[in-house]
């Protein structure tokens, strides 16, 4: 039974790396968005099971929120937002599909190397689960740095912080998780009200983040 | 009445949020933010004669109470400074009174959320506090909503998102180390008993946390290279915040260090902290140094003097030591006090002559003297001559580098060298020659920034011995 309750939880954080490697090549961006619906679904999944395992009943809240929140009202939003924007058919260059996927898998063998090396003493569940959470976070900052495109990167950020609600739930009996979840959620209902809100596109005339570049308060 | 004081911090804020949120006229809701904030520095003052005991959430001790009071007094003053300000901005039409009632609001869930995370006794609470800082401050970045507003707020969020992201897997690490020796639950987030058992927690686990703080927290603090936020932030957005983000925020997020520092220090088995902290610190002071040359925008120079001082601020604290310890608490005290008073002086600059680029400026001295005189001060203060307190306090942090580690007093006697010729050559152009532009008088509130100024000349020619011994007090306490 303990292994049975080990492999899924294992799987389950597993497939949130997969899927963080999927998002890492997807160019389109309705195509991204679905992938980042299927991320929190996974995450979700994760948090439930770990609720379940460890007997913590206030977790299934912080697994509600990400299946709700992140994975259907925030991709939802910004589908709309895309749709507004009229950037949905727009294809994102990629830097390199090759390279980036070889560096997300040096980002992973890292974050094995590092968190299984610490964590020597901690118990097997919680190892695996801080290490794929880092792998989690660590991929979801290459994405954020290799997007030139304001909503990938949001995107890219969303995946980072589902990494930390992983890490977060792994941690047996961490006080807090699920007011730390509320709060990322707020933070996340900002960059997303902000997107909207400060018209990004009708301020810059595009979301290319490079554009925005031209407004650096030196040139002359 | 003890425990009055801790609430009375957090309540005070928070209570004037909610009210000047809905209260219309900017004349009444500056009034009564210059009031709120005020109170909230009489209750700070209150904390020095007594104080609660520590709690699972909240807690004040010899090393929070010096930033508590930091706090509240640079909020105090700088919340008479933005009522003129904001007069200003309010009758060139900048601001729309819709958004200056937001201001206010955002000012005080601002002034909140710092002082939060200043009395936290609970690393997860602590980092709630210093996130709430953060969008607050975002937000008021972005309130002019020019192309360069909305820039600066954007790199700000997603650069500070980043870092608070880093430092939330540096806390959940943290609590990994500590469960197996507290056990479960809310205790092995509390800081007294985290710092007590320190020395039983695994220490491969305590390094690779405080690593991600370093970075998370960093970011905060405007470290180099984590720093290409800070700049951006503090030009684009209303001065008053330029004064806050540079005298209090830095402080917070390196508060925040300082205490995972202690934690680190207390386990013998650890990394010692120390070194990486050095580096970082000088890379910021000789980078920001360097980068203070091509400055053309006024607000943008006084950011990059603000991530050399933090470099050296964050150098004292890595060197360690009662005599590098206490240089460092008195450098960032007379840095918040200097930069908010520089600030001041040049949100009133930029009014008169309607432009924040250096070029169109000069001549201050004759159209404006008290403003030219003013900045002056400041500058001569924060570039480090005598008899300022900064002169003070950089000179005891070189001369205990010199005493212990010879070699690193080079690169730093450089890096403040190479700020101090930038800071005069910039200087020279701004208040001396010509009068350009408009030579308006200002309609300004000297008071906060002479205030200011004249704390700086205090400390540097007479420091009372009760402040010198809770200092060393506090420089013992950080190991």
């Amino acid at each position: 039974m303990h292994s049975l309750v080990f492999d899924i939880a294992h799987m389950l954080a597993g497939g949130l790396v997969l899927v963080s490697f999927t998002m890492l090549y997807q160019d389109r961006l309705y195509a991204l968005l679905n992938t980042f619906a299927l991320h929190a679904f996974v995450l979700a999944l994760s948090v439930a099971w770990q609720a379940y395992v460890q007997n913590a009943p206030h977790l299934y809240v912080t697994a509600m929120i990400a299946l709700v929140f992140k994975a259907i009202v925030i991709p939802i939003s910004l589908h709309r937002i895309i749709v507004r924007l009229g950037i949905h058919r727009e294809i994102e260059v990629v830097v390199g599909v090759g390279p980036t996927m070889l560096f997300g898998i040096g980002l992973v063998a890292l974050s094995m190397v590092v968190m299984l090396r610490v964590t020597a003493e901690a118990d097997p569940l919680a190892r695996e689960d801080m290490a794929f959470a880092l792998s989690v976070l660590l991929l979801g900052l290459l994405m954020m740095v290799t997007r030139r495109n304001a909503v990938s990167q949001v995107i890219g950020f969303m995946s980072l912080e589902n990494g930390l609600v992983l890490a977060a739930t792994g941690a047996k009996g961490m006080p807090l998780v699920v007011e730390i979840s509320v709060a990322f959620s707020i933070l996340i209902a900002f960059i997303v009200i902000g997107i909207f809100l400060f018209r990004i596109r009708e301020r810059f005339d595009t979301v290319d983040v490079g554009a925005l570049d031209r407004f650096r308060g030196e040139q002359r | 009445m003890n425990v009055d004081a801790v609430s009375a911090i957090l309540l005070i804020p928070i209570a004037t949020a909610t009210l000047l949120a809905v209260l219309p006229g900017y004349r009444l809701t500056a009034r009564l933010n210059v009031l709120a904030a005020f109170l909230t520095f009489l209750a700070a003052l209150s904390l020095f004669f007594g104080r609660p005991e520590p709690g699972p959430y909240l807690q004040i001790d010899d090393l929070n109470n010096v930033f508590i009071v930091l706090t509240t007094f640079v909020g105090f003053t700088t919340s008479v400074f933005s009522a003129s300000y904001i007069e200003h901005e309010l009758e060139i039409g900048r601001l729309t009174p819709r958004f200056l009632r937001f201001y206010h609001a955002m000012y005080q869930v601002l002034m909140f959320a710092m002082n939060l995370a200043l009395v936290a006794n609970n690393i997860g609470i602590m980092w709630v506090a210093i996130e709430i800082a953060t969008l607050t401050t975002v937000l008021m970045v972005g309130i002019y909503r020019t192309h360069e507003a909305l820039e600066a707020a954007w790199k700000y969020f997603i650069l500070g998102s980043v870092g608070i992201a880093l430092a939330l897997f540096g806390t959940i690490l943290i609590y990994m180390a500590a469960r197996p020796v507290i056990g479960e639950g809310l205790d092995a987030m509390v800081w007294t008993g985290l710092v007590a058992r320190a020395a039983k927690f695994d220490p491969a686990l305590l390094n690779v946390a405080f690593v991600f703080l370093l970075l998370g927290y960093g970011t905060k603090v405007g470290l180099a290279p984590l720093h290409a936020w800070l700049p951006d932030a503090h030009a684009e957005g209303p001065t008053p915040i330029s004064a806050v983000l540079s005298g209090l925020l830095l402080n917070v997020a390196l508060y925040a260090l300082l205490r995972f520092k202690i934690l680190l220090a207390a386990n013998p088995a650890a990394l010692a902290p120390g070194p990486l902290m050095i580096i970082m610190g000088l890379i910021s002071l000789i980078f920001a140094a360097f980068m203070l040359y091509r400055r053309r925008d006024i607000k943008r120079m006084f950011a990059y003097s603000s991530i050399e001082h933090m470099g050296i601020i964050v150098f004292a604290f890595g060197m360690g030591g009662p005599l590098a310890n206490f240089a460092g608490l008195l450098h960032m005290t007379m840095h918040s006090l200097t930069k908010s008073a520089i600030f001041f002086a040049v949100g009133h600059i930029a009014q008169v002559k309607g432009t924040q680029t250096i070029s169109d400026m000069g001549g201050l001295t004759e159209s404006n003297p008290v403003l030219g005189w003013g900045l002056i001060i400041g500058v001569v203060a924060i570039a480090g001559l005598p008899p300022l307190g900064i002169f003070m306090s950089e000179f005891l942090v070189i001369s205990s580098t010199f005493a212990r580690e010879p070699w690193l007093a080079i690169p730093l006697v450089f890096g403040i060298l190479v700020a101090f010729g930038a800071l005069f050559l910039r200087l020279n152009g701004i208040v001396f020659g010509e009068p350009h532009g408009p030579t308006a008088e200002a309609k300004a509130s000297y008071v906060p920034m002479f205030a200011h100024l004249a704390l700086v000349l205090i400390a540097g020619i007479y420091m009372p011995q009760a402040l010198i011994a809770w200092f060393q007090n506090v420089a013992r306490l950080l190991g």
